[in-house]
Formats: structure tokens, sequence, C-alpha cells
């Protein structure tokens, strides 16, 4: 994984000491509010609910063992014992203190981490497939992209303000993992006719009160050329991206508004001005940052493991998580596995001190020291021997970390919703535990079988309900929690945006309501079809007229 | 309103017109695009400099054929949140080459010093009182640039490839007043 | 007019308070001062934003209460969840406080 250079390292310990110098200025009075304000978000602090909190990245969601670690003492020292892994790969601390923020930042700097762009209307922490590396349908490693626009983005003195936030993610699989059509850039590798690898642009995605999939404004990006045709398209929307309007001044709605074929023409005819100056980076730079993400050594292992396949005939729980939290590596004889952090009436997203140090140690043993955090929340040890798995899975039950239901209806993806969040409508994560409690029976969810589950907690939509399978958005009625469904959606590369079922149902009614879409779904479904496949098929009626029929 | 430029805070030999004003006597006018637009030939046949000042929705696209004519172009920041004169400043410096004074006016803080030298801006008319130190200070605190940008300083990318480099980082922060404002921002 | 009350965020940590009687912070909802019209709410959110209040507290604002007895209760299920803390985190925020008390 990257390292820093004395050129790194210099540039966050400057940034610390310069956000410690701002926060002096804010307690002495010096300046108030209203200036504070865009300078903490810069550097990822928000005040919510119940105090301030801080959102860490983890850039491209990569992580080590060491850095983990830090993570945890930061929860216990500065917080209250845990941390919440978001849908963008970051991490957030709820309980902060303002006081104390730059020396958390100083404690992350130590081990090469920042909360820099983690918030306000900049390039926020880029993200990837987090199989990258790993994953057996991988084209070339997306890290490496990743870490480019990392570097060229932080403090770019262009574009610090723009009309709003920006997210840039990035995959390097045909299969989607990082949900790269509903993000402001989403970057693909791909090959072109001579076989050479460079990036598809797809522009204008997003989710919010206005969903959008994204538009391919390029087919075929030559790698060189990845920073000054970004910085053309960031150009075009700083100059005439809206700025009289919150709600309208995402990248998505100047894309709608111009089409992105005329989008496209203005970015195009950018590029053509700054193609050939020096923004770029010269190949020597682009080989070096190569360099970090060589694979790990691994060893030449058989395809198949024998223990493995002998440990998952005689234990039945490992076979059940073999099953769906581990998957095909690149590698043979290796295997990728997803530590789930939703585990039954937990909350999404959330681990304690001592699970994020455990996991630490499962991947120093045995994932090369690596960690990746996904945006649907959970963690991954991306490079496990599989004759290794049954040790991991053990570490894992002792941490409490080895619930069998990645990618099942219990992996739900939800935003901290009411009770943490300032702009939330509702709650989130009471439902997603009722939902989990409903459907505790392990061997009912495989009988299900994979199927995405979203709930978000305002039209914000950092629970990212319209590309759910199922989608449930939080709406406040006079006071009442109620929960409108959308069925449909993805956020793979066949991104969709889920439909409107109906009328919202009560938070009371709202758990029965996911029931019976699925046991109308179990029922209607042909052998192992999924869920947007019967949905497609048979459309939202019959659902309809099971959850609406007059009783 | 103290105004900044090359680092020290200098006499303003400029006055923002109103656009009914009549042209000063003691001092050179910096005009809106409205008043240049109406008032060209008038204003270049005064015989004086001229400066140009634009809204942040004026993009100096607009004026690309005219730069020549200005000694000035101030760029305005309605509120410190406003990204668009950042831009504005590397088109009329990287593209347009334009070699007159860029001034930063309306909303300017010190915690924006940085972007706004890195996008080309020489002359800076700061809304909060600040002095000259807290300003230096503001420029100084990040030394370490990633990206090609108007104010031409080396980028990390270029520093790496460099055979010869310092083998300790330079301490963070930890400069007193003016020593590293010949190192840095001398330009 | 609902009944309201002031409150805010506390600069230095973050955490929930309450303007009470006598100009003073608290972190009980209980003992807020409680504004009952329209003229009480603007003097008390006046004295809030009081410059010399920036440096003490983020953000003041007037909520709506229920007023019981003179004691001030939220009325929304976001200034319940403020007053109290997660509800999915019942051993954090002030409820944990008057739990550990009662318990």
């Amino acid at each position: 994984m990257y390292r820093y250079d004395e050129f790194d390292r210099t540039f966050v310990e400057e940034r610390v000491e310069q956000f410690r110098e701002q926060v002096a200025r804010r307690l002495s009075g010096e300046i108030g509010e209203d200036e504070f304000r865009p300078l903490r978000l810069m550097n990822g602090l928000y005040l919510q609910l119940h105090a301030y909190m801080l959102r860490v990245a983890v850039p491209y969601g990569t992580l080590s063992s060491q850095q983990m670690r830090k993570l945890a003492h930061i929860a216990r020292r500065y917080d209250q014992g845990y941390g919440h892994f978001t849908t963008r790969q970051n991490i957030q601390y709820n309980w902060v203190k303002l006081k104390e923020a730059p020396d958390i930042l100083a404690d992350l700097a130590e081990v090469e981490m920042h909360a820099i762009q983690t918030s306000g209307n900049c390039i926020r922490n880029v993200t990837a497939d987090h199989f990258a590396g790993a994953a057996a349908d991988e084209i070339e490693d997306p890290r490496i992209a990743a870490e480019v626009v990392r570097q060229w983005s932080s403090l770019h003195p262009e574009f610090s303000f723009l009309p709003r936030k920006f997210k840039v993610a990035v995959t390097g699989a045909p299969n989607d993992r990082a949900a790269v059509k509903v993000h402001d850039i989403g970057l693909q590798i791909v090959r072109d006719a001579r076989g050479r690898t460079g990036f598809k642009v797809i522009v204008g995605g997003g989710l919010g009160r206005t969903p959008i999939i994204g538009a391919t404004i390029r087919e075929f990006l030559p790698k060189r050329h990845l920073l000054s045709y970004l910085e053309a398209i960031l150009r075009v929307y700083n100059e005439l991206g809206r700025r009289d309007n919150i709600y309208k001044a995402r990248i998505k709605i100047l894309v709608k508004d111009l089409g992105a074929e005329a989008f496209a023409r203005k970015v195009e005819e950018e590029w053509s001005s700054l193609k050939d100056q020096a923004v770029d980076l010269p190949d020597g730079e682009l080989r070096r940052i190569e360099s970090y993400f060589a694979p790990p050594a691994f060893e030449n292992l058989p395809a198949v493991t024998s223990g493995f396949e002998a440990k998952r005939f005689e234990d039945r729980d490992f076979a059940r998580w073999a099953q769906r939290n581990v998957d095909a590596h690149r590698a043979p004889g290796y295997a990728i596995v997803t530590v789930s952090l939703k585990p039954e009436g937990g909350v999404p997203g959330d681990a304690t001190a001592e699970q994020m140090e455990a996991v630490a140690d499962l991947a120093a043993h045995y994932s090369f020291d690596e960690i990746r955090v996904s945006h649907e929340q959970n963690l991954v040890l991306p490079h496990v021997r599989q004759s290794d798995l049954y040790a991991v899975w053990q570490g894992l039950v002792a941490a409490d970390l080895a619930t069998a239901n990645v990618g099942l209806i219990s992996d739900i993806i939800a935003c901290p919703g009411l009770d943490y969040c300032n702009l939330a409508n509702t709650r989130s994560i009471p439902i997603a535990q009722r939902i989990g409690r409903r459907f505790a029976e392990i061997e009912r969810q495989h009988d299900i079988g994979g199927l995405k589950l979203k709930i978000s907690g305002c039209i914000n939509a950092c629970g990212h309900h319209h590309i759910g399978h199922i989608g449930l958005l939080g709406v406040d009625k006079k006071g009442e929690e109620f929960y409108q469904i959308t069925l449909g959606g993805s956020a793979d590369e066949n991104a969709a945006l889920g439909r409107i079922l109906g009328p919202a149902f009560s938070a009371e009614t709202v758990v029965d309501a996911v029931e019976t879409i699925v046991d109308t779904y179990v029922d209607q479904r042909r052998a192992a079809e999924g869920f947007n496949d019967t949905l497609a098929r048979i459309g939202l009626d019959p659902f309809k007229e099971k959850l609406y029929a007059p009783h | 309103m103290p105004l900044i430029k090359d680092n020290q805070i200098v006499e303003d030999s400029w006055i923002t017109l109103e656009d009914a004003a009549s042209l000063p006597q003691d001092a050179w006018p910096i005009v809106s695009l409205e008043r240049w637009r109406a008032e060209r030939e008038n204003l270049m046949e005064a015989g004086v400099p001229i400066g140009l000042r634009l809204r942040s929705d004026q993009s100096p696209r607009l004026v690309a054929d005219e730069l020549e004519h200005f000694a000035v172009i101030a760029l305005e920041f309605p509120k410190f949140t406003d990204g668009r004169p950042y831009s504005s400043a590397r088109l009329l410096r990287d593209r347009y080459g334009f070699k007159g004074e860029l001034r930063a006016v309306g909303h300017v803080l010190r915690d924006q010093a940085l972007f706004l030298v890195r996008c080309g801006f020489d002359a800076f008319e700061l809304t909060e009182d600040v002095s000259l130190e807290a300003w230096r200070a503001a420029l100084g605190n990040i030394t370490v640039r990633f990206q090609a940008a108007a104010d031409g300083r080396s980028t990390v990318s270029r520093l790496r490839r460099q055979p010869a480099r310092p083998s300790k980082p330079r301490a963070p922060s930890r400069h007193k007043d003016g020593d590293y404002c010949a190192a840095c921002w001398a330009y | 007019m609902a009944t309201q009350i002031v409150t805010a965020n506390r600069l230095g940590d973050g955490l929930v308070i309450y303007l009470a009687q006598g100009g003073a912070w608290t972190d009980r909802v209980e003992d807020a001062e409680i504004a009952r019209d329209e003229g009480d709410a603007t003097a008390l959110l006046a004295r809030a934003e009081a410059p010399d209040q920036a440096t003490r507290v983020v953000g003041p604002y007037l909520m709506a209460v229920i007023d019981e007895a003179g004691v001030p209760r939220p009325a929304s299920n976001r200034e319940i969840i403020r007053a109290l803390g997660p509800s999915v985190r019942t051993d954090l925020g002030r409820q944990a406080l008057t739990r550990a008390s009662e318990g």
C-alpha cells in the first residue's frame, strides 16, 4: 500500500498545525462560527446532534493494521470506545471535543492518516473497489488512480470552494463494487481495442433528493491524462455550477441542465487547453505511486485447499460463513474475507475499539497486514490463504464479528439517522435493528438469498435507499416517523434507481411491510432468480396487492 | 481595508469607481465590466492606466481579447465560499498570460491566502483587520504543493524527481516571523 | 405560540446545553428558562446570541417545549434525542447519567 514520503508527511503535519491555530483562534473568539465552520469542515469536523463528529478519511478504503490500531486508540482515548464506518469508506467518531480535535489529527498523522477534505464543498475522500488488488475479476488496481487523485485534490487551490461537495470513485473491475455511476465522477478502468488500459469517465451521478445515474462522457481516457481531464471537468463545474440554490448545486444538475453531450463538449474544449500543460504527472511519478501497489508476495498455492474444504464439511457455521463472507481471489489458494459489521440487532457500521484491534491482529497474521473498508459498511481482509480461513473465522467469532450475512437482507446499509445526525428527519438504525431481528434466523436469510436493503433517515440519502433492491426513506409526518419504500434499485454495473411502491408505512408497520415484500419475492421467484429480476418480470403490482390490499 | 502586495501593506493608487462617478484626478480607476463596455473609447482616451473589476459571475473569457488594456484586474469574492474567482485567476494567468496586477477583492480572508497566491493573485484587499505577520504566517502554513498551478512553485512530483533533496523535511509551521517569506514566497 | 427555550451546543466539547435562569447554561433541559410569548422568546435568544456568548456556545436557537407545571419537556423527536442521547445507545448521553444515578 501507499507509504508517505517526507513531502506527504510534512503536508499532513503542517495541516494539523494550521488547524490547531484555527481552533485556537475560534476558542479565543478571534474568529466567529460563520468563519470557522468552513475551516473545521475542511478538516472533517462537523457539529452533530450530541457533539462534534470527526470524519476521518480512509483513502480508497485501505488500512494497515497499525492504522487500524490507531483508530481503536482514538476511539478509546478521545471518544466513547467505538467508531462508525461509513458508506464512503470513512470512519466517524461521534463524541469528539473541539479542543482535542487537533490532537486527534496529530495522532492520525503519525500513521499517515488525516481528515482533510472529508467535508466541505471540495473534492472529498476518493473511494475505490474494496476488493482492489485482490478481486479475481480485476483488470487493474484502481487504487493507483485513487492515490493520484488524492494527492492532486489535496488543498487544490482552484477547487477548494466548489458550488457543492464533490465525490470521486474508481473501480478496476467490470463488476462494479464502488458504485461509480452514482458519484460526481466515476472512473472505470477499461481496455481499448489495442489492449491498453485507460478510464471510462462517468459524470453527474448521485443520490440525494435528485437521484441520477451518471452519464459516460468519455469512453476511453489514456491514463497519463487523468489529472488534466479531471481538472477540465472541475473547472467547467466550478465556473458554471449553480451557486444560487444548494439543492441544485451538485454537478449532476449542471450535467442534466446542459445535457451530457454539451457538457462533454465543454470539458473536451477545456481539456484541449489543459492537457499539454504541467497538470498531468510525469511518468516517473506515476511509476513511483504504482510501485506501492505491487501485489504482496503471494505463495504459489494450489487453487483448491483441501483443509478448507474439509472444515467446510465438518462445521456448518463455518460453511455458512464461508459461503457468504468469502470471495474469490486473483491468486490461487487465497480468498477475500468480508468481516460483517452487521451483527443481529447491532448498529450497521459500528465497531468497538476492541473489535478494531481484533481485525488489526487478524490482518497482521493472515492478510499481509491489510484491511479494507467497504462502502457497504463492512471490513475486508483482502488476502487470506484458504488454509487460514478457519483460523480467521474463529478469531472473528471471538470478536463477535463472524455474522454470516454478507449480501443478505440483514447486511443493511443505514445512515446514522436522527440518533446522531443534525439533518435527519427520522431514525434509521432502529429500523435496521428490527429488520435484523425479524430475519434473525440465518438459514432463512440464506434461503432468501442476496438482497440489498438500504435505509436513509432523510432525503439526503446517505443510506443509499435509491439504489437498494429494497430502499427505505424516512419521512417525518407531523412528528411521527414514516418510511417510504422503493423497490428495484441497484448500485452495481447495472445501476438503477428504485421505484416508489406507494404510501409510506409507519415505524410500527414498516418491518411487517418489508417481510411481506420479501415473502412475495420468495413466492414469485423462479429458481435462483434475483430480486430485481423477479421485479422486472412481475412488476410492482404483486407487491402492492399484498401490501395495500384491504384486509 | 489594507491592500497587501508583495508581502507588504502598500498605498493603493487605484480607486474602484462607481459606474456613475467621473474619473478621479488623484488615482487610477478600476471600472466595472458594464462601464468598460459602455465607455471603452472614452476610458482609453483618458490616457491613464485602467483597472477592470469582474464579479464572480463574470468570466474573464468575456474580455480575453482586451486584456492588454488593463493594468489591474480585480476579481470579486461576494462570499469567501464563492470559488469562481480562483478559476478566473488561473485562466487569466495560465491561459491568457495576463501579466498585470491580479487583485482579490470582496470577502477576502487570511485563510484563503495560499489558494489565492497559488491561483495567481498578487494583491489582496483584506476584509478583516489582519496584521501583516498573520497574513505572512497564513501563507507559510503549508509548504507542500501537490498541483501545478499559476504560482509556478515546484510541485511535489517535480521535487521527488530531483536527485539531491534534503534528508530531513523542514519542520512544519515552526517558522519565525519573516524567515520563510524570502524562502517560500519571494516571487 | 408554543412555549420555547433556547438550546445550543457548547463550543469546547459540542455537548447539548440550554439557557437557564440568570443567563447560565445547563446540560439539564429541565432547568432551562421558558419563554411563554414571542417577546420573551426574542429576548431569550438575543441573550444567547450576544457577542460574549460566541466563545461559549455554537448555534443557539429556540426550540418548542411542553410546559409541565413549569418544567420544560422537549416536544419533537429530534429534541428528545438531543436531550437524552442516541435511542440506540442508552449507555451514552445524558440518559446514561440518569440511568446510573437511578441504578
